[in-house]
This record gives structure tokens, C-alpha cells and sequence, in this order.
């Protein structure tokens, strides 16, 4: 390099010695070399696996049958349809709860802002089975929740609702969203509290001071700066509540059966792997495209 | 367009208490209609919380606060006619700086707010970056956003909250000379908090200088700085030496003073009934470097006649500004006074030089003896190292 004219401007400027910094590379190595092994994959494999036909017993062929997905869909798709429609309830639900209680813990808890954190961490410390488990103690029919909502004609509303077929509340679609709901708000309130925690104050004052009522204050100010605490915790509310099997075998009953539910069984018990391996896919697919229309909506690159 | 219920902001009795603490005391104040006002004090002696009261934003514990004739004491933050420019800006991160500037309009449905905001934007010469989000702004265009932001609704009081804090030197003189002619092209009240008291002074036409909760002195800038009423004034506002005296006898217009064994005057009105101990006070560049009254009386200057007080020291330390030399004379008593010299061309005084020091008596003002001599000596020591 030494020697080498530069014309122009360039040429005024000390030559700049560039030396290669392999180190980023190197520190990235371990990151890429885990998704490669863990999620590349068996991504790869399960793709191959949805067109292979044959058995568990002769084993299987790759014969590129798209017939699969064709019949995959054409049988599971209503479980699809209401994966999609109890994700999204639960979703809304848990928004509704978690908003006022993040804001709150953000805004106005003081010193009760740990214990408050630990209370909404603390479900965590036991595992997503056994709380699954202990709402069907919740709603059993002889327990005091059911007898409670019994006495204020909230199963009667349940029921015109058709969220219930009687009067109990177990294993209905009630039971499944409720347990989506409960199991999934933590992770709807912690990216709304670490949104909220950073909530300018002076921008609240300043609404008001600039004529906003409360309620007006909250829609153009407090609102759409909590949008990316909005959509990451829908995110994170939403995707596995879709692919979730847990809530609708332990709360529901058969004509709650959720997606995540049939694959688990064509896997497991029916051992199609090719059904099994193409409803994955089209499960991601149907996920990944929401998604990606709901955060453009959203809108959040614009956000600060 | 609000002539019917603008008027003068009254603050009558006005009390702030936080648990036993007193941040606001019982404070009086009327603010004239159209004036630029500055509420000046060193941090936590209650100008802010004073601001936040008349924002709505914080209520008093006791007292009314008036705009006109009406109370708005019980009235929230949006339903009162008076705007603030806080000092974060807290300018919508989410909008527009148009958006930001007609929100204030939008919320109480101003039909033309649009050309309004751009009026206002025009005023603060930043029309041109109405479609950009104040992420993208300088802090000096952010100030001036927030300023557009509460002057397009034409408030009844707009309030200042140390509006310049964050911004460098220079572009804080800037702003303050457009601020004031901002102020007077639009004719609205202003009331300005600030701990900067040349920022005060420079801006506003009435100050009113706070200090632990209480008023210590109102008054036009020229009239504090001349005749200040407390030694927190005399301090805080530049800075003052301060001797302790004794009044000796009283004739006609002039008084004599004993300070020290030296006999010193003060205009006789300066001077409360009845005074016998005082602090005398005299502002450092009030005092001037005199020929010593040798023996003979030759080599008096030609003002001897004005500066009839006449102090003798020894130059213990001189700065040379620029614009001026400062010294420190020290006084057969121990006492060190500041002197600032104009630098006039005149040959500067070698430190360790004896030299008299001359002031004219009306330069002087007095101070209760009672109170503590460097009251206010630090804060300003503070703020002055910070500029």
C-alpha cells in the first residue's frame, strides 16, 4: 500500500491501513453453528419428511407427494381456523388485563414495583403442565369458581355465548381460552412493563397541559408510544398460544381440539409423519405471514 | 381573542407542602398581564413547584391562584388556558413537529389549526421541518418546538421551566435575546423559572427572586441589583461586599458610618429608622482603584470629589478577564473585598501593592446586620462555575 497514489480529494487524507477483525465473525461462530444444527436442520428434515410417503414400518421415501399438505388441509384446516380464533382471543384477553396492571407496576407501584415483578415471574417457578393441571381444579364442576359464576348467571352468559354447553365450565372452549389467557399473560405484561417503565412522564404532563383530558391523553400519547410494547407482547401471546396442545387436552374437549393438539397426536399416536410434518409447515407458514402483515399494520419501524 | 378572561396571574397565599417539608410558603404575587416575569432562586427553593401549581400540574396545599377574575386553583392541568414549555421539551415523540405544534389547537378543536401551527413554526423560524419527529431535531430546534408548541394557543400565561438548562453558552444567548423579542412580539405573559440570574436579568422586566420557599424580593432588574433588600439578594444577584458598620450620626441627606475605625457615608435614606448596626454593601465594580490621599494631597484624582469613601488594602490576587481585571484587597481588618477594574487603559495594580479603593456613598446600600453575610454566596459560586 505504501507508495500508491491517490488522486482527488482522497488524496489528502492519510492512507488508512485497514486491518481484518475476524473477531465478531468468530464470536458469532457459536450462535450460527447452534441454529445451523438445531433449527436448519430438522427444518430441512421436516420439510423433507412432509413429502415422503411410505410407513413407520417400511419406512419412508422422499417422492416429492404434495398430496399431503392437499389432504393435511382439506381434514384439519377448522382445527387451523380455530387455533387461529382462540390464539386471538386469548391474545385480546390477555392485552386487556395486562395493560392496566403493566402500567400500573410501571407508573404508579413505587416500591412495590419488585414484589409486583416477582408475583408475575412466580408462575414460572412451576412447571406450564402442573398450572395447566391445577385449572382443572379451578373449574371443576363441585369447586367454588363454578359455584360462584353459577350464582351470578356468568355460565348462563358463557352458554348464549357458546363459549360453555352447560352450566359447568370445564372442558369447554370457555376453559381452553382461560387457560391460554392465564398461561400466556406473563409474557403479554413483561413487554408492556419494560415499554411502560420508560414512559416519559413529562410527555403525560404535556398532554394535559396542552388541553388533552385523561382519556385523550391515553389514546394519543401514552398509546402509541406503548405500541412496540403492544406488539411484542402480542407476539410473544400469540405464536405459541396458536401452536399450543397443552390448554385444549386438559381444558377443552373434542370439539375444542386445537392444532398443536392434532400434530401432536398424527406424530405421536396415528404415526403419519408425512400429515404431521406438512400441518408443521403450514402452521409456520399461516404464523409467519400473520405476523408479518400485523407488524407492517403496526407499524412499528416508525416508532422511537 | 381572550380579552375577557386574561388578565393578571394572582397567586394569594399560596402554600406547598410535602409531608413536614415546606416547598412553597405562603407566597403572594401578582403578575401583570403581558410582562415577562422570572421566578429566580438557587434549585429547591420552590420556583418549579411554584410553576407546577399555576400549570395545574401540582395543587396547593393552601392558597388561590387567579387568572383575572377567575379562580382556576380547583381546575385541572387541561382546563386551564396556560401552557408550559417544560424543560426535558417533552415534545410527542410520535408526531410530527407539526403534529406536536397543533395539538394543543386540535384538542379544542380550532378549525384552521394547521396555517395557526405554521404561523407559530414560522415564528420560530423552523417552518421549513414541520414534517420531521423531534428525534431528528438539535436540542436548540427542539426549545424552539416546544416554545411554537404553547405559543400557537395563545395561553393566558405560558410558562418557562428553565427552557434554556440544556443548551450550550451560546446558543443560550441566542435564545434568550429571541425569546424576549418572541415575548414582545406576541404580548403574552411570560413567567420564566430560572437559577440563571443573568439569564433574569438579561430577559425578563420584573424578577422575582425566591429562596427556601419564600419571596425575597420583587422588583425590575436594575432595582435588585442596585438596592437589594436581603443579603441572599445582594449575594445571589452578581456579588456584593458586604462590611459590617455601625451607624455614628445622622445629618441631613448623608449618614457617617463607623466600619472598622473607618468612617465611611450612606445616603441617609438608604438607612431604616432607628438602624444602628448594618451590613454595608457595595457591588465590586462600584469600587475603583484610587490614588492614595498622600500627605501632601497631590496626586489626587479628579473624581475624589464623588468617591468620598476611601478604603486602604493590599492586593492579595488580580485576574486579568479581558474586559476587565478583578481583584482581591485585603483590609487592615483581614476582610477581602472583590474589585473589578474596567480595563480602561489604566495601569493595572501589582499584586502584593498597597492601593486605596474609592466608591461614591449613593453606590452603597445597607443590609440588616442580623442577617448572614453569604446567604446566596454559594449558589451563586455554583452556577456561575456551571456557565
Amino acid at each position: 500500500m505504501v507508495g500508491q497514489l491517490v488522486e482527488g480529494p482522497a488524496a489528502a487524507q492519510p492512507l488508512r491501513r485497514v486491518r481484518r477483525n475476524y473477531t465478531p465473525y468468530l464470536l458469532l461462530l457459536p450462535g450460527l453453528a447452534w441454529l445451523v444444527v438445531f433449527f436448519v436442520v430438522p427444518m430441512l428434515s421436516l420439510a423433507s419428511q412432509s413429502l415422503q410417503t411410505g410407513s413407520v414400518d417400511t419406512g419412508y421415501t422422499l417422492t416429492w407427494h404434495f398430496q399431503t399438505y392437499v389432504d393435511a388441509l382439506s381434514q384439519f384446516w377448522p382445527h387451523f381456523a380455530r387455533s387461529i380464533v382462540f390464539a386471538a382471543t386469548a391474545t385480546v384477553f390477555t392485552l386487556l388485563l395486562a395493560y392496566p396492571l403493566a402500567y400500573f407496576m410501571a407508573q404508579k407501584s413505587g416500591r412495590w414495583k419488585n414484589i409486583l415483578l416477582v408475583l408475575v415471574i412466580a408462575p414460572f417457578f412451576t412447571s406450564f403442565l402442573i398450572r395447566t393441571l391445577a385449572w382443572q381444579t379451578i373449574l371443576t364442576d363441585n369447586g367454588p369458581v363454578v359455584a360462584l359464576a353459577r350464582s351470578i348467571h356468568f355460565t348462563n352468559l358463557l352458554q348464549w355465548m357458546q363459549l360453555t354447553s352447560n352450566d359447568s365450565l370445564m372442558n369447554s372452549r370457555f376453559a381452553v381460552i382461560a387457560g391460554l389467557t392465564y398461561n400466556f399473560l406473563p409474557f403479554m405484561i413483561l413487554p408492556l412493563y419494560a415499554n411502560l417503565e420508560r414512559l416519559d412522564h413529562s410527555l403525560i404532563e404535556a398532554a394535559g397541559d396542552l388541553y388533552a383530558t385523561p382519556v385523550q391523553t391515553f389514546w394519543k400519547v401514552t398509546w402509541p408510544l406503548s405500541l412496540p410494547g403492544v406488539v411484542g407482547g402480542t407476539l410473544l401471546t400469540f405464536i405459541p398460544a396458536a401452536g399450543d396442545f397443552i390448554n385444549s387436552r386438559l381444558l377443552g374437549n373434542t370439539q375444542t381440539v386445537m392444532i398443536g393438539q392434532v400434530i401432536d397426536s398424527e406424530f405421536l399416536r396415528v404415526q403419519d409423519y408425512a400429515v404431521a410434518a406438512a400441518l408443521s409447515f403450514v402452521l409456520m407458514a399461516v404464523i409467519v405471514i400473520m405476523v408479518a402483515l400485523y407488524v407492517r399494520r403496526a407499524g412499528t419501524e416508525e416508532l422511537v | 381573542m381572550t380579552d375577557k378572561t386574561s388578565g393578571d396571574l394572582k397567586l394569594k397565599g399560596v402554600t406547598k407542602m410535602y409531608d413536614s417539608f415546606t416547598a412553597v410558603d405562603q407566597l403572594d404575587l401578582v403578575i401583570p398581564r403581558g410582562s415577562f416575569f422570572a421566578l429566580l432562586g438557587p434549585s429547591g427553593c420552590g420556583k418549579t413547584t411554584t410553576l407546577r401549581m399555576v400549570a395545574g400540574l401540582d395543587q396547593p396545599t393552601i392558597g388561590q391562584i387567579w387568572i383575572g377574575d377567575q379562580d382556576i386553583t380547583d381546575t385541572r392541568a387541561y382546563q386551564r388556558n396556560v401552557n408550559t414549555v417544560f424543560q426535558s421539551y417533552a415534545l410527542f415523540p410520535h408526531l410530527s413537529i407539526l403534529d406536536n405544534v397543533t395539538f394543543g389547537l386540535r384538542r379544542r378543536k380550532v378549525s384552521d389549526h394547521k396555517a395557526k401551527a405554521m404561523e407559530a413554526l414560522e415564528l420560530v423560524q423552523l417552518a421549513h421541518i414541520a414534517t420531521k419527529k423531534p428525534g431528528q431535531l438539535s436540542g436548540g430546534m427542539q426549545q424552539r418546538v416546544a416554545l411554537a408548541r404553547a405559543i400557537v394557543n395563545r395561553p393566558d400565561v405560558l410558562l418557562l421551566d428553565e427552557p434554556l438548562g440544556a443548551l450550550d453558552l451560546k446558543l443560550r444567548r441566542q435564545m434568550q435575546i429571541e425569546l424576549k423579542q418572541i415575548q414582545s412580539e406576541v404580548g403574552l405573559t411570560f413567567v420564566h423559572v430560572t437559577h440563571d440570574q443573568e439569564e433574569a436579568m438579561t430577559m425578563a422586566d420584573t424578577i422575582a427572586v425566591m429562596d427556601s420557599g419564600r419571596l425575597e424580593q420583587v422588583g425590575d432588574p436594575a432595582m435588585l441589583y442596585e438596592h437589594p433588600t436581603s443579603t441572599f439578594v445582594a449575594n445571589f444577584l452578581g456579588q456584593s461586599n458586604l462590611l459590617k458598620a455601625s451607624v455614628k450620626n445622622r445629618t441631613g441627606t448623608t449618614a457617617e458610618l463607623d466600619v472598622h475605625g473607618v468612617s465611611l457615608r450612606l445616603p441617609v435614606d438608604r438607612l431604616k429608622d432607628r438602624t444602628t448596626e448594618l451590613w454595608l454593601g457595595v457591588r465590586p465594580e462600584k469600587l475603583r482603584l484610587v490614588a492614595p490621599l498622600d500627605s501632601e494631597g497631590a496626586d489626587r484624582g479628579a473624581d475624589h470629589h464623588v468617591e468620598q469613601n476611601r478604603l486602604t488594602g493590599v492586593v492579595v490576587d488580580a485576574s486579568f478577564t479581558g474586559l476587565a481585571t478583578n481583584y482581591l484587597v485585603q483590609l487592615a481588618w483581614g476582610q477581602e473585598l472583590m474589585v473589578v477594574q474596567q480595563n480602561d487603559g489604566a495601569r493595572p495594580a501589582a499584586r502584593g501593592g498597597q492601593v486605596t479603593l474609592g466608591w461614591a456613598p449613593e453606590h452603597g446600600f445597607a443590609l440588616n446586620a442580623n442577617e448572614d453575610a453569604h446567604a446566596g454566596a454559594q449558589d451563586q459560586a455554583d452556577d456561575s462555575g456551571a456557565v
